[in-house]
């Protein structure tokens, strides 16, 4: 009946463009202390960070690679170009980009987000921002949202100082360590005392070279008062050489400030994911963790909160979606340490097709942290009986004034429901899909609507593979 | 194509060891509304979810034909397409989707086109407003949290957005208060003046009253025992299903 011919496009979430090797420049493949210093005369470092990174060298040889999570053998550090920079400088506008870059960045979607109430974009191809651009309403808020390349040489290099792997040491593990050595690209923002960003800064980052780790850094800092709501997105093409992700986030909520942080990531399936994301909270002050990961081999990823400062509150919202070959240890961690501070964790976890998804999460409370509440929700969803999804809470009370609550919940797709569905005409791909959607919206509810839809539709894409 | 949009033959179906339905035969014409009903465990509801193809249960053998095609070589979503629709006993729950995301999906799988958003809305308000219903109502996720009566009414409302040509009311009466009653009557009404051709299963005579009844099954221990037309829903209603037995 029709006459549409239907087209066969290769997905969005699975391209690549044909990048020539002579306009990128590589360290050699192994780690040595005279790659960390060619890498850190290349980036310009001022000579504390040189220093910094040494020293991480240093202390990522001393120590041992977790074994207590998913394996991560299939990794072979001494085989992964660490760095990987394309020629491309900094650009203020959109028409500098070059043309191939720009077409990677049309396929996500990034040049429609941006024209409209957009504050800002950070977008990091490879390990190095090629295009940044924040609107003028913000940069008059006296909000600085630069890339750490930027900030680290320019005016704010001594609150950068202050702040670098101050939440998360380089002897945290072993790859905070490598990260603190060979740390490349990422995002700053300062928001000064009482200054509000209504629209959401945005960075939307990827990895696109063969054997490249992406070690890009993200240090917030929010001042007193301040409110930001920072989102970082990103997916990578797919490639047979196993690919380690080890970045480092950092946030600073000061007294009374709120701080929102979205991310939705989809790493292609041979990433290894060893991604390290803290923050901490002033008196008074909120941070909101709002993540959905997507893809990687192997994920190790908990978000923690510290809730330092008294009546200081966290919550953190997150969807994990485990496929075939998937290994995702994901979760939070909370440490209260002030008064009446709060927390609330809220997690979903899908498995599918022979997937591994392990909710892992750390509520402690300390005994300074008098009347404080915890609150942990995690659900998961089981979409057929070779997929395994196992909950690993741990709480930690050492106070008889807390109000902690827990609850877990497993179970498989409904076939009743599956029904139900099909019986209004959707077929059986389409009424799982919706089903898992649903099951997911709690994440996807918060998020921005072009972000919400991308999830949906890797959701969607996630149901229809393997 | 037989004058039925309807027609079963010696239909056999249960679960996996047990027969439930040991030949039924069941002619329906277009535009027509029948009546199911029988006493519990006849195999009423399992007829209704054969028919609409629920995977839990097996046809052993027989035929159903829908509209000129073969019910039994097609998945459920192909039946619905096909203008197939069940109002569920017990409609399913579906967290974080909200029922007009969900008939406007139904909706674009159905047609296999887009769905103007413009037209969608007028019709979710037209048929709000028919079943006083509250618009808040469409928001809220699918039938999560919803009261009996406030499932049984989604599902009218839905049965009405999606104009299926065939409905199949498996229960929709039982548990409702008066008003409840009165407004999915009023649904169904709506349904069947349309165009909509009907199969109530029941096995009260509240939702009957004001709709015009073509005709009655009774059904007892998987085998249509009885057959006539709207006087016979009185006869049960004064001396019940015994006595129908052995006829």
């Amino acid at each position: 009946m029709s006459d549409i011919k239907e087209v066969k496009e290769p997905s969005i979430y699975d391209f690549r463009d044909e990048e020539r090797d002579e306009d990128f420049y590589k360290v050699d493949a192994g780690l040595t202390e005279d790659i960390i210093r060619e890498i850190s005369k290349e980036k310009h470092d001022p000579e504390w960070m040189l220093e910094f990174r040494l020293n991480a060298l240093k202390v990522y040889k001393e120590m041992e690679i977790p074994d207590w999570g998913p394996p991560i053998d299939g990794l072979d550090l001494n085989n992964i170009v660490t760095y990987v920079k394309p020629k491309t400088k900094m650009v203020g506008s959109w028409d500098e980009v070059p043309a191939d870059i720009k077409n990677a960045f049309e396929k996500l979607g990034i040049p429609q987000a941006e024209r409209e109430a957009l504050a800002g974009v950070g977008a990091q191809y490879d390990s190095e921002i090629v295009y940044h651009n924040v609107k003028k309403e913000v940069e008059d808020q006296g909000v600085v949202y630069t890339d750490m390349e930027s900030a680290i040489t320019g005016k704010y290099e001594q609150m950068v100082k202050d702040h670098f792997m101050k939440l998360v040491p380089v002897n945290d593990h072993k790859f905070a360590a490598l990260h603190g050595a060979v740390w490349s690209g990422g995002s700053f923002v300062y928001a000064p005392p009482g200054a509000k960003v209504e629209i959401p800064l945005q960075s939307y980052f990827r990895l696109n070279a063969p054997g490249a780790g992406q070690f890009e850094h993200t240090l917030i800092i929010v001042d007193e008062g301040a409110d930001v709501h920072f989102i970082e997105g990103c997916s990578a093409p797919k490639y047979n050489i196993a690919n380690l992700h080890a970045g480092c986030v950092e946030l600073f909520v000061g007294k009374n400030a709120h701080l929102r942080y979205s991310t939705i990531e989809n790493w292609s399936k041979n990433m290894y994911n060893l991604n390290t994301k803290r923050a901490i909270c002033e008196e008074g002050g909120t941070i909101e963790w709002i993540s959905g990961s997507f893809g990687s081999h192997v994920s190790y990823l908990y978000p923690t909160s510290i809730l330092k400062g008294d009546h200081s509150h966290s919550e953190f919202t997150g969807v994990t979606f485990a496929g075939a070959t998937q290994n995702l240890d994901t979760g939070a961690k909370v440490i209260h340490i002030g008064k009446h501070t709060s927390s609330f964790i809220d997690t979903k976890s899908i498995t599918k097709g022979g997937g591994i998804n392990t909710y892992r999460s750390s509520v402690e409370i300390r005994p300074t942290a008098l009347y404080s509440k915890a609150s942990v929700n995690c659900g998961s969803l089981m979409i057929d009986s070779e997929s395994r999804s196992d909950t690993v809470p741990a709480m930690d009370i050492r106070t008889d004034t807390a109000d902690v609550g827990h609850e877990a919940k497993i179970g498989r797709i409904s076939d009743d429901a599956v029904f139900y569905m099909m019986s209004r005409g959707m077929s059986e791909a389409a009424a799982k899909a919706m089903i898992v959607s649903g099951f997911a919206s709690p994440v996807s509810k918060e998020l921005p609507l072009e972000y919400a839809a991308e999830m949906n539709n890797l959701i969607k894409l996630e149901m229809e593979t393997g | 194509m037989s004058e039925y949009i309807l027609d079963i033959k010696d239909l056999h179906a249960g679960i996996e060891g047990e027969e439930i339905l040991k030949g039924v035969d069941l002619r329906i014409a277009a535009g027509e509304t029948h009546v199911l009903m029988g006493p519990n465990g006849a195999g009423k509801s399992t007829l209704g979810n054969v028919i609409m193809g629920n995977p839990v249960y097996k046809v052993n053998s027989g035929s159903m034909i829908f509209d000129g095609k073969d019910l039994t070589e097609m998945s459920v979503d192909e039946r619905a397409k096909a203008g197939l629709f069940m109002s569920f006993q017990n409609p399913l729950e579906v967290p974080g989707l909200t029922m007009d995301n969900f008939i406007r999906s139904a909706l674009r799988e159905r047609t296999g086109k887009a769905i103007k958003i413009f037209q969608f809305k007028k019709k979710l308000e037209e048929t709000c407003s028919l079943l006083d219903m509250d618009e808040a109502y469409v928001q809220r996720d699918l039938n999560v949290g919803f009261s009996g009566g406030e499932k049984k009414k989604a599902e009218i409302f839905q049965l009405l957005m999606l104009e299926p040509k065939f409905a199949i009311l498996d229960e929709t009466d039982s548990g409702l208060d008066v008003d409840a009653v009165r407004i999915v009557s009023k649904g169904v009404d709506i349904f069947r003046k349309n165009g909509g051709t009907l199969l109530i299963i029941t096995h009260s005579t509240r939702i009957l009253e004001g709709l015009n009844v073509d005709a009655t099954h009774v059904i007892v221990d998987g085998k249509v025992v009885k057959e006539g037309g709207a006087e016979l829903v009185e006869t049960i209603n004064a001396g019940g299903f015994e006595g129908l037995k052995n006829e």
